[in-house]
C-alpha cells in the first residue's frame, strides 16, 4: 500500500459543511473522480494523462476505472517526462482539446516549469489571444509518513508569480468538484492544487454538473474578532482552531480562499474591515508564500482596517525533514493557529 | 515531382532569401526593435518540407522562424509588421521576430526557448491522433535543441503513441558559437530517432529535392498512421547567430568552412537544376523576382506605415475568455 495511503487512512474523517451543497455526502477524492467522470462524459475534447493514471491505484482513486469507461485514448499513462508532458498537454490544448494532466506530486511540477511558465502560461498573451491553452494541471501535495524534502512540497506561492496561470486550491469536496469542472471549461491554463490530507475529507456534493467561479472565496465560518484566511488543507486546521477559539471566547471568521490566482480581494477586505485582525494560514514555506501575497495585499488595500500587524502561519523556511519528530515540528497545526490568533486578539 | 511544386519551392526559397536580405538591410535603421535571427543559406529545409503540408497542418518553430513562417504560407504583411512591432503585426507587436504566429495556416506560435517547441508540436500531433483527423505536425528546431531534454522526452512520447509528427532538425552545426562537436559526442542526431523507435535520416539540407523527398515520405507516414520521423538536415547559416553580424574568422567560424558552404548555396544549386530541366527560364525567373519584389515592398511599406500599439493594451490577453 502506498505510504501516503497509510498516513491518510490514519486521519480522522473531517467533515466540512457547505451550506449550498445539498445532502449527498462524498469524500474529496470521490468528488474529484465524479468531476472528471462527468467532464469526460460531457465533452469529448476532455482527456486525462499522466504518470500512472490508468493503473490499479488510479492516482489515489481519483481516476480509477475511467480508462475502462472512456477508453485508452481518453485516459492514459505516460512516460516519466514531466516537462514535455506539460508541453504536450499545452500543444493538445492549442489544437482544440481540453487536457487534464496529472502530476501525482507537486514536487514534480518543478521539472515542468519551462513548459508551464515559459510556454503554456504566456502563449495567449504572446500571441494576442489568438491561441488558447485550455489545460488543467492537477498536482497533489503530500505530507507525513516521512515524505521528506522531495515528496511534500507546497510551492503554490512560487507559482503565484507566473502571469497567465490560474491557480485553484479547493479544500472541500464540493469545491473540489465544482472547481475541477471550472478549471476544465476555462480557456486558460489552470493549476489545480490538491493536498493529500484533503482526499479523505467529507462533505455534501451535488450529483449534477456544477461549476464554482474561479476567483471567488467563501466564508466558512462567521466571526467578529479575527479573520483567518486559510488555503487548501490549512482550512481544516483553521476550522479546528476556530472551535478552540470559540471556547476561549474569541469569535474567528474563517475565509477559504479557494482560488489563489486570481483571488477574491473583496472577501478579504470585507472581513478585515469587520474584525481588524488578519491571520493567514498557508501550507507552504513562509517566505514568498501565498500568505505573503495576502499580507502584502492587506497592507495595500486594507491597511486602515487593521488594528494589529498581520500574522502568517506557514511552514518554516526549511525543506521538509523526514524524521517523524522533526516533521511534527515542521508542520503548523490548529494549535499554532489558535495560539497566534489568541495572541493577536488579546495582546 | 510535378512542375508546379518545383516552381513553388523555388519561389518560396527566393522569397525567404529576399525578405531576409531586406531585413538585414533595414535592421541598421533601428526601427526593427527586436532581436532577429536570419536563416540565409538554410532556405531549402523550410521550402522542401512545407511544400508537402496542407494549410491545416501544424508547424512549430523557433527564434529562427522566418523561413518556416514564409514557407508555411504565413501572412507576409503581418510578419513584417510584427518585426516592426506594430498593431498590424501577426501578434500585435507582442511577439516580435522570435514569436511569429498565423493560426490561419497552422502556425500556432514560435518559441525562443531552445527545444521548447518540441513538446508543443508533439501535443498538436497527439490532438490529431485523438481527434482522428489526418493533420500532420512538423516541428522545426536546430541542432542545439537536440541537447535539450524536451527533444528526448518528446521523441520517446511520440514514438510510444505513434503520433503524426515530423521532427525536422536544421543542423547548421552551431548553437550560437558552440560547435556541435563540443556539445554532442554521438554519431548524429538522426540516430536518436532510431534509438527511440522511429525512422531517422541524415540528409543534405541544402538540396531542396532531397529534403522534399524525405519530407514527403515522412508526412505520408504520418497521414497513414505510421508514426513520427526524425529528419536531420545538414545545412549552414551564412549570418551569425543573431542580428546582422557576420561571425567569420577572428576565432569564430573558419573562413574556409564558410566559403565552402557559400559555394553550396541551395538556391543557386536548385536554379541550375531547374534550368537544366528547362523549367526555369529567364522569363519565369524575371516574373518570379518581380512578384517577390512587389510582395516585399508592399509588406515593408505596410509595416512602416502601421501604428504602434497603445499602452492600454499592456494588460490585455493575460487571460483569454
Amino acid at each position: 500500500m502506498p505510504w501516503t495511503t497509510v498516513q491518510v487512512e490514519k486521519l480522522d474523517n473531517f467533515f466540512i459543511k457547505d451550506d449550498t451543497a445539498g445532502d449527498r455526502i462524498l469524500t474529496y477524492k470521490d468528488a474529484l473522480h465524479e468531476a472528471l467522470d462527468q467532464s469526460l462524459a460531457r465533452d469529448p475534447r476532455v482527456f486525462i494523462m499522466g504518470e500512472g493514471v490508468d493503473d490499479v491505484a488510479g492516482v489515489f482513486g481519483t481516476t480509477k476505472g475511467l480508462k475502462e469507461k472512456y477508453g485508452e485514448n481518453r485516459v492514459f499513462d505516460t512516460p516519466i517526462a514531466e516537462n514535455s508532458l506539460t508541453g504536450i498537454a499545452a500543444g493538445a490544448a492549442m489544437a482544440g482539446l481540453r487536457p487534464v494532466l496529472i502530476h501525482a506530486r507537486m514536487d514534480f511540477i518543478l521539472l515542468s516549469l519551462d513548459q508551464l511558465v515559459n510556454h503554456a502560461s504566456k502563449w495567449s498573451y504572446m500571441f494576442a489571444g489568438q491561441v488558447k491553452v485550455p489545460m488543467v494541471v492537477r498536482t497533489i501535495s503530500a505530507r507525513g509518513w516521512g515524505s521528506g524534502a522531495q515528496h511534500s512540497q507546497c510551492i503554490q506561492g512560487m507559482l503565484m508569480n507566473v502571469p497567465g496561470l490560474k491557480i485553484v486550491a479547493p479544500a472541500t469536496p464540493y469545491d473540489a468538484k465544482g472547481l475541477m469542472i471550472s478549471a476544465i471549461i476555462d480557456n486558460n491554463p489552470v493549476l489545480f492544487v490538491e493536498h493529500r490530507w484533503l482526499h479523505k475529507t467529507t462533505g455534501p456534493v451535488p450529483e449534477n454538473l456544477y461549476s464554482i467561479p474561479i476567483g471567488k472565496g467563501v466564508i466558512r465560518r462567521k466571526g467578529n474578532d479575527i479573520t483567518i484566511v486559510a488555503i487548501s488543507y490549512m482550512l481544516v486546521e483553521a476550522l479546528k482552531a476556530a472551535d478552540k477559539l470559540k471556547e476561549a471566547g474569541i469569535s474567528a471568521e474563517v475565509v477559504d480562499l479557494r482560488s489563489l490566482k486570481p483571488f477574491d480581494e473583496e472577501i478579504i477586505i470585507e472581513s478585515v474591515s469587520k474584525t481588524g485582525r488578519l491571520l493567514i494560514a498557508d501550507t507552504g514555506s513562509k517566505t514568498g508564500s501565498v500568505a505573503s501575497e495576502i499580507a502584502a495585499f492587506a497592507a495595500e488595500k486594507a491597511f486602515y482596517h487593521l488594528k494589529k500587524p498581520v500574522v502568517r502561519v506557514c511552514c518554516p523556511d526549511t525543506p521538509t525533514p523526514t524524521s517523524d519528530v522533526l516533521e511534527k515540528a515542521y508542520y503548523p497545526s490548529d494549535e499554532d493557529i489558535f495560539r497566534e490568533a489568541a495572541k493577536l486578539v488579546r495582546d | 515531382m510535378e512542375r508546379d511544386k518545383l516552381i513553388e519551392m523555388y519561389r518560396t526559397m527566393k522569397l525567404i532569401r529576399r525578405i531576409e536580405q531586406r531585413i538585414n538591410d533595414e535592421y541598421k535603421y533601428d526601427e526593427i526593435k527586436t532581436p532577429i535571427h536570419l536563416s540565409i543559406g538554410q532556405e531549402a529545409v523550410a521550402a522542401g518540407v512545407c511544400v508537402h503540408l496542407r494549410k491545416d497542418d501544424y508547424i512549430f518553430s523557433t527564434h529562427r522562424n522566418h523561413a518556416q513562417y514564409i514557407a508555411k504560407g504565413g501572412n507576409i504583411r503581418k510578419m513584417i509588421a510584427e518585426l516592426y512591432l506594430r498593431t498590424t503585426g501577426c501578434a500585435r507587436g507582442r511577439g516580435g521576430s522570435m514569436h511569429l504566429v498565423d493560426t490561419d495556416v497552422g502556425i500556432l506560435g514560435s518559441t525562443a526557448i531552445v527545444g521548447g517547441n518540441i513538446p508543443l508540436g508533439t501535443g498538436t500531433a497527439l490532438a490529431s491522433k485523438l481527434l482522428n483527423n489526418d493533420r500532420v505536425t512538423v516541428v522545426f528546431f536546430g541542432d542545439g535543441a537536440a541537447d535539450e531534454g524536451t527533444f528526448h522526452e518528446s521523441l520517446n512520447f511520440a514514438a510510444v503513441r505513434k503520433l503524426p509528427v515530423v521532427y525536422v532538425c536544421e543542423n547548421n552545426f552551431y548553437a550560437i558559437n558552440s560547435h556541435q562537436k563540443a556539445r554532442q559526442a554521438g554519431e548524429g542526431i538522426y540516430q536518436w530517432g532510431r534509438g527511440y523507435g522511429m525512422p531517422g535520416y541524415r540528409i543534405d539540407g541544402n538540396d531542396v529535392l532531397e529534403v522534399s523527398e524525405y519530407a514527403r515520405q515522412a508526412i505520408e507516414r504520418c497521414r497513414k498512421g505510421e508514426g513520427p520521423t526524425l529528419l536531420e538536415c545538414i545545412t549552414y547559416r551564412w549570418k551569425g547567430h543573431i542580428g546582422t553580424v557576420d561571425d567569420v574568422g577572428d576565432g569564430y567560424r573558419p573562413k574556409e568552412e564558410y566559403d565552402y558552404w557559400l559555394s553550396k548555396c541551395p538556391i543557386k544549386r536548385f536554379a541550375e537544376f531547374l534550368r537544366i530541366k528547362e523549367i526555369l527560364t529567364d522569363e519565369l525567373e524575371k516574373a518570379i523576382d518581380e512578384e517577390i519584389d512587389t510582395t516585399v515592398e508592399d509588406a515593408f511599406s505596410f509595416a512602416k506605415s502601421s501604428p504602434k500599439p497603445s499602452t492600454v493594451e499592456l494588460t490585455e490577453f493575460v487571460y483569454v475568455d
